[in-house]
């Protein structure tokens, strides 16, 4: 008998079957996605525009820059890393992005190319950004967590300045209308957004869980020694989370600016803390090596839900906070508790 | 002498799973009793009880003829019951007093202060009890591991231990250090002071202890004193069958092709000028003590650390500034002295680790990685090594014992097909049992036509295994001793690197 193995005490025989049947949805992939539905059963009946066509696709319209940048984050967390510098990478693509494509005094006004040049430049800065906290992380030996935090303060300032040599006022506007159309449009009745995350989310799905990149990724995660002894190149798989965090970030700074028409330099400043929140909710572990991208979707989808039904309610700014506060502690608590189980399995 | 600690009928059952049936053994006061079994034998179980971790299904203890059932390891600590463990339970960045004072410091008076000239006076003592010549503000992190053992030793007197518990207390010291361990054991005893000693190093256990308990399974399978059993029957106790040879004949003699080459490889303060060659099947043992420069040689070859000149060849190709990576593609495969640190990923399933090290393997269609196959292939090598369990895409491999644990990284490695193999200490805290697997998978692999590197601290090990053996002292090799004229002494001789060097024959 190892130790590890007989560490949890016995529960009483005629208690097991119901905990056990707990443990097990517990440990379920689905478990916040079964949260998600009894979350909105019990709020229904004080706010049943919940179920309505109309919220349902204003969620939908909010969860997707959220989603793809919390996809991205996963990446980063599943090797036991943090990028907190995402918003600053979406405030600095879209006013990069937007002083291309705009018509007023746009470096490209006019021009058939603006729009491709605009995306292509926003998902340049993100990756730049996502090299340039790589790089550190990697060559460097610097702990992530503050070289994102430097990045993220840099980069905040850097676009807002950017916005001045731009713009008279605080964000650049005018963005064409082929852009700004990305946000309305839809294509077969799914909203382009939609579909546009959709697409990010298999593809990202496939790399973690099928391909040998993805099973780099958990390696280095959970043991970046016996990772690097088994041949895994460690600082490339490392970089290369960064990277998709940074694209991915671009990709939210493009739906933020359509959907807002303009380039603004705040661009989802206040999201940092519910894109690492709903990761975690999910159950992707903060100390690496542990993550789906599915856990994703459903965390970020249970944050918006109680986003939304609280503003239904009429709930005040600070409420809101306050109950979300709650949700990621209870998170992290049933996490660990979680964990416990798996451990004593 | 008086009893010291009488166990009787200890029973434990988890989840209706019986692993202690009825143990039962003594320890005297200023003796030692060696507790040995394989894993699984119900050592650890036993000593979680006496620590105060488990509560026995059934049994008795009794401490000094005083009933003793703890309910925590608080009460074991109170009750004069003490642990070293193999993972030392120290605080690195605190200093010695600090380490020893920790649960209980001193006040001034009423005044929330700590008083430091007390500590500094009984740390000093406490220190000059365990023969340890250090200042009590030395910082735990300068001391090497056989020093900070003598402050857990230490740690133990300071709270008065009448009972003092040692889970294999050797596998990481110098021999040195494993000498003046047993002085201090000695010393120990001397005090009135009750051992038990639990160890797979069974040389050991004979020489430090005055009784012996063997578990198998559970059950006591034997109990005599020192005198009365030799080690080969402590082996047959312990497996349940004696056990005729426990290294393994090969039937294959070392081929004329040369796979590992190596020449003139230098770096300052870990390697000077070591050339050698390993031939296709062939098991070159590399002898020398810790820090020598053995583990050291072994990750410079596998592109793990640096070197500064010198020339590695595979099968006559050279390796130039290899990285684990390359050094893998030239055919070198490395199985690293720490298992759990470096050599698995714990928290991954036995599947996950096995394929780790070729993942392209188990790749289908556009390079996806198909997890039928990675499910197939490590069920297949599971049972090639003799694996405990054949779940392997559902068991973790933190809840293997240690010597299933090594079987799957040895299997991680025989995925690629290596034709050099470099084990480091490749049977180190695991069972007899699962050693003679180790043993049996080496001859396969040099049968095979691969060539092996071993580094091991047992000498009777590499006496066992090697074609050739060579010494290392100091980052220089030292001797070289062919399988004909092995000799225990001149081995030993020329690893501690006392003697001049023996005649090169590489």
């Amino acid at each position: 008998m190892s130790p590890s193995a007989s560490t949890d005490t016995p529960a009483a025989p005629a208690d097991r079957p119901r905990a056990l049947r707990l443990a097990k949805l517990l440990l379920s992939e689905y478990f916040v996605l079964v949260l998600c539905v009894v979350y909105v059963a019990a709020i229904y009946p004080f706010v049943p525009e919940i179920l309505t066509w109309q919220v349902a696709s204003n969620i939908l319209g909010d969860m997707m820059p959220l989603l793809v940048v919390a996809i991205g984050q996963t990446f980063v967390l599943i090797i036991a890393g943090i990028d907190l510098s995402i918003t600053a990478i979406i405030s600095m693509a879209a006013v990069v992005g937007a002083s291309v494509m705009t018509g007023t005094n746009g470096y490209l006004s006019g021009s058939a190319v603006a729009v491709p040049a605009a995306i292509l430049a926003m998902l340049a800065v993100g990756v730049a950004v996502g090299a340039i906290n790589g790089l550190s992380v990697v060559r460097l030996n610097m702990p992530s967590f503050i070289v994102t935090l430097a990045t993220r303060m840099f980069f905040a300032g850097l676009a807002i300045w950017y916005v001045t040599f731009h713009s008279t006022s605080s964000s650049i506007a005018d963005l064409p209308a082929s852009f700004t159309a990305f946000a309305t449009g839809s294509v077969l009745g799914v909203p382009y957004t939609v579909a546009l995350a959709f697409a990010i989310g298999v593809a990202a799905h496939v790399l973690l869980s099928r391909t040998q990149f993805g099973r780099w990724v958990y390696a280095v995660g959970a043991n970046p020694a016996a990772a690097r002894i088994s041949g895994v190149p460690v600082g490339r798989t490392i970089m290369l989370t960064f990277l998709i965090s940074g694209a991915c970030a671009s990709v939210a700074a493009m739906m933020y600016a359509s959907r807002m028409q303009t380039g603004s330099p705040i661009a989802g400043e206040n999201i940092l803390l519910d894109v690492i929140g709903a990761v975690v909710i999910g159950g992707t572990s903060l100390f690496g090596g542990k993550g789906k991208i599915v856990w994703t979707v459903f965390g970020v989808l249970f944050l918006l839900l109680i986003d939304t039904s609280m503003k239904l309610l009429g709930s005040s700014l600070f409420m809101i906070y306050i109950i979300k506060g709650g949700v990621i502690l209870l998170a992290a608590t049933v996490d660990t508790f979680r964990h416990h189980l798996l451990v004593n399995r | 002498m008086a009893t010291l600690l009488e166990v009787e009928g200890l029973t434990k059952s988890f989840f209706g799973v019986t692993v202690l049936h009825g143990v039962g053994f003594s320890v005297e006061k200023g003796k030692a009793l060696g507790l040995v079994g394989e894993n699984g034998s119900g050592k650890s179980t036993s000593m979680n009880i006496l620590g105060g971790i488990h509560q026995p299904s059934a049994g008795s203890m009794r401490l000094d003829g005083v009933p003793y059932a703890p309910a925590s390891p608080k009460e074991a600590t109170a009750a004069g019951i003490a642990f070293i463990h193999q993972e030392l339970n120290l605080f690195p960045n605190l200093t010695i007093e600090e380490n020893l004072f920790i649960d209980s410091f001193p006040h001034r008076g009423v005044l929330p202060f700590i008083n430091r000239a007390r500590i500094r006076r009984q740390t000093e003592e406490l220190l000059s009890q365990v023969d340890l010549p250090h200042r009590p503000s030395t910082p735990v992190s300068k001391l090497s591991q056989g020093e900070r053992q003598l402050v857990e030793i230490a740690k133990a007197l300071s709270r008065n231990a009448r009972l003092i518990i040692f889970d294999e207390p050797t596998t990481s010291l110098t021999r040195p250090e494993v000498e003046r361990l047993f002085a201090i054991i000695a010393r120990l005893k001397a005090r009135g002071i009750g051992i038990i000693y639990i160890s797979h190093a069974l040389e050991d256990v004979m020489a430090v202890c005055d009784d012996i308990t063997v578990l198998r399974d559970g059950h006591v399978a034997g109990s005599a004193a020192r005198g009365e059993i030799d080690v080969q029957r402590i082996i047959a106790l312990m497996v349940g069958r004696s056990i005729d040879a426990i290294y393994p004949e090969r039937s294959v003699k070392p081929k004329d092709d040369v796979v590992l080459s190596v020449s003139g490889l230098s770096q300052p303060g870990v390697a000077k000028d070591i050339g050698f060659e390993i031939r296709a099947g062939e098991v070159v043992g590399l002898a020398g003590l810790m820090g020598s420069g053995r583990s050291e040689l072994a990750r410079m070859l596998f592109g793990l650390d640096r070197f500064a000149r010198g020339e590695i060849r595979i099968d006559g190709k050279p390796l130039v500034d290899p990285t684990p990576a390359t050094a893998m593609a030239a055919g070198v495969a490395f199985l690293t002295e720490d298992r759990r640190g470096e050599g698995l990923i714990m928290d991954f399933t036995i599947a996950e680790n096995m394929v780790l090290a070729s993942l392209p393997t188990v790749a289908g269609a556009l390079g996806l990685i198909d997890r039928g196959r990675i499910s197939a292939v490590a069920a297949d090598m599971g049972r090639a090594m003799h694996l405990s369990t054949t779940k392997v895409d559902d068991t973790l491999v933190k809840h293997l014992s240690g010597g299933n644990q090594q079987k799957v990284v040895i299997g991680k490695w025989l995925r690629r097909r290596p034709r050099l193999f470099i084990l480091d200490e490749p049977t180190r805290g695991i069972d007899v049992g699962a050693k003679q697997e180790v043993y049996r998978i080496v001859n396969g692999l040099v049968e095979a036509g691969s060539a092996v590197l071993l580094i091991s601290s047992e000498i009777e090990e590499l006496i066992g295994l090697s074609d050739r053996i060579l010494t290392i002292s100091r980052g220089e090799l030292t001797g070289s001793f062919a399988r004909g004229d092995f000799d225990r002494e001149a081995i030993m001789t020329a690893a501690t690197g006392l003697a001049g060097a023996t005649e090169m024959r590489a």
